[in-house]
């Protein structure tokens, strides 16, 4: 089982995220769990959304305190909010910055993978707003590879309608220019 | 063959409501319910359900506006949570008093004080003696099933009276997970128009709600009770009804790697599944573990639940809920009363967790039963699982 926890502000889409991840993840045949961080959010302050992928059945409802991936929506939560929080030693972070992935692994003393893209300025292009939550997606699914990038089209199409061509354009873009550390 | 889909439970459990030809529905928002009412009021207004949707000014106002409904012969639908609940409390026992078949989802939230929207039982178990057949459900698949069997049990000519679905709030309300819809052409063969005993209409005038001074309202009390118990029988009859035609089995009592155990831990909601993993890991250490999850908590499944406790050495109960300066947790208030009579019973442990969205892990889980496995708790008094004092 693959546990993600994302970082967003209220208003990013951390939980739109989910929703999608875990729609797709359940259309190729999968089963996944997509949920908020319980309680009342408000625009602006930090959020976190989750996500589990599995390919049984999955039982467990608790939180997720270890994760094997992080995934943060906007790079400004960095020292704001313990991002490698729980996170795996060997797991994987990936951030939205213009910041190479080495930079951040040294940053934030982290042992696992480090994974950075500039998915505000794709989705500035892209989708003509800086939400990065769809962009994203992209990168995580380069990351986990727990299904491909083309999985995700079905869900994306139901859920924006005439602009989902852009969210699934901007996606291959992160999907396409992130960049890993060794 | 019905496919999966990934779907927010509260939502799927509107498109079930939805699968249900209801007549009308009043739903006053609360959080963590609000998206059920919301995604119903949209079905409506899509016209993708030929139904009335009454925007209500308060939970009491849509209990009240659904039993009107009812009276008239209707098929009618509500759903809330914590304060809505407790705000609706008075007008339960009038509900079931009047023999009327509401369905009514409970997103479970904490009730205040201190204020606190997330996932307990502290809502429902007010509501416990008010007459109302009360189930709950531990995922997404059962949230949609029971609201669905919930119309039959209730309308069926042998109950005639109301059910609360209970969902727990976030923990299912609020996650995306795979569910599958059952057919509309058999949900149509499962749960045919509703045929009231008696229906409100100008032409053919008759009485409901009447009143009753001492001549008649113990018999009336009495009545409702038989009712209530009698229930049962129709709740097992739907249940196999549906394994028959869905394939998915309800039974009141409910048991996972129960057979042999010295321990059996006891849990009620979307905990359930999460215990099953604690289970796992104990038994796969040879601990003689197993789990009892509670479906039916009214009407209350005595037999079922002695014939699976019985024979174990300790029972563990955890309750999401405190019945203040009284024996602690509800539910094991009430597997205590049921195991008295009997000559052979285990000693009952019992943990209140989970209050107002706290998180219960598989390592909380495995922890209880190591402290009951090496008696480190009493059996005199219930502990509150984490709490800092």
């Amino acid at each position: 089982m693959i546990e993600v926890r994302w970082h967003g502000r209220g208003g990013q889409g951390a939980v739109t995220s989910v929703e999608l991840l875990a729609q797709a993840a359940i259309g190729v045949g999968k089963y996944a769990q997509g949920f908020p961080s319980f309680g009342p959010e408000r625009r602006g302050a930090p959020v976190a959304a989750f996500s589990r992928i599995d390919e049984k059945r999955i039982k467990v409802r608790s939180g997720i305190y270890k994760p094997d991936v992080v995934v943060v929506l906007d790079s400004s939560l960095i020292g704001l909010v313990n991002v490698t929080d729980g996170l795996k030693p060997d797991g994987i972070l990936i951030v939205n910055t213009t910041k190479a992935p080495a930079d951040v692994k040294k940053e934030l003393n982290f042992s696992g993978t480090v994974a950075t893209v500039d998915a505000t300025a794709i989705a500035r292009k892209e989708l003509g707003v800086p939400i990065a939550n769809t962009t994203m997606i992209g990168a995580l699914i380069k990351m986990i590879k727990v299904m491909e990038l083309d999985s995700l089209k079905e869900t994306v199409e139901h859920r924006f309608g005439r602009i989902a061509q852009k969210n699934l354009a901007a996606m291959k873009r992160a999907y396409e220019e992130i960049k890993i550390s060794n | 063959m019905a496919k999966r889909v990934g779907m927010e439970v509260a939502l799927a459990v509107a498109e079930a409501v939805g699968q249900c030809n209801i007549d009308m529905a009043a739903v006053y928002p609360i959080t963590p319910q609000s998206h059920i009412g919301e995604h119903l009021s949209d079905l409506v207004a899509d016209g993708k359900i030929d139904a009335e949707f009454v925007t209500v000014e308060s939970e009491h106002s849509a209990i009240s506006a659904i039993i009107g409904a009812s009276g008239t012969g209707a098929r009618v639908y509500t759903a809330t949570s914590s304060q809505g609940l407790m705000l609706m409390h008075e007008i339960l026992p009038i509900a079931s008093a009047m023999r009327l078949p509401l369905v009514m989802g409970i997103a479970n939230r904490a009730v205040s004080g201190p204020l606190n929207i997330l996932n307990d039982h502290s809502d429902i178990m007010p509501q416990r003696d008010s007459g109302w057949i009360s189930i709950f459900v531990e995922n997404g698949q059962e949230a949609i099933d029971v609201s669905i069997q919930a119309f039959k049990i209730a309308e069926h000519k042998d109950v005639n009276l109301p059910v609360c679905v209970n969902i727990d709030g976030f923990q299912l309300t609020h996650m995306v997970e795979p569910v599958e819809f059952p057919d509309q052409e058999l949900v149509d063969k499962f749960l045919p128009p509703r045929v009231p005993f008696a229906s409100l209409h100008p032409s053919n005038p008759v009485t409901m709600g009447a009143f009753a001074m001492s001549d008649y309202f113990t018999e009336i009390l009495k009545a409702k009770d038989e009712a209530l118990k009698n229930s049962k029988k129709t709740i097992l009859a739907v249940w196999d009804e549906w394994a028959k035609m869905f394939g998915r089995t309800y039974k009141p009592v409910e048991t996972y790697k129960a057979d042999g155990a010295e321990i059996l831990l006891l849990t009620m909601g979307s905990m359930g599944e999460t215990a099953e993993i604690a289970i796992d890991e104990l038994r796969a250490k040879g601990m003689a573990v197993g789990l009892v999850k509670l479906r039916l908590w009214r009407p209350f499944p005595f037999a079922e639940i002695k014939e699976v406790l019985k024979k174990a050495k300790k029972v563990l109960v955890t309750d999401r809920a405190v019945s203040f300066g009284g024996p602690g947790g509800p539910v094991c208030g009430e597997i205590k009363a049921a195991l008295y009579n009997e000559a052979e019973r285990p000693a009952i442990y019992s943990y209140i967790i989970g209050l107002g969205g706290r998180d219960v892990t598989v390592g909380d889980f495995t922890s209880m039963i190591d402290k009951v496995n090496r008696e480190e708790v009493n059996t005199d008094t219930y502990e509150f699982l984490g709490v800092r004092e």
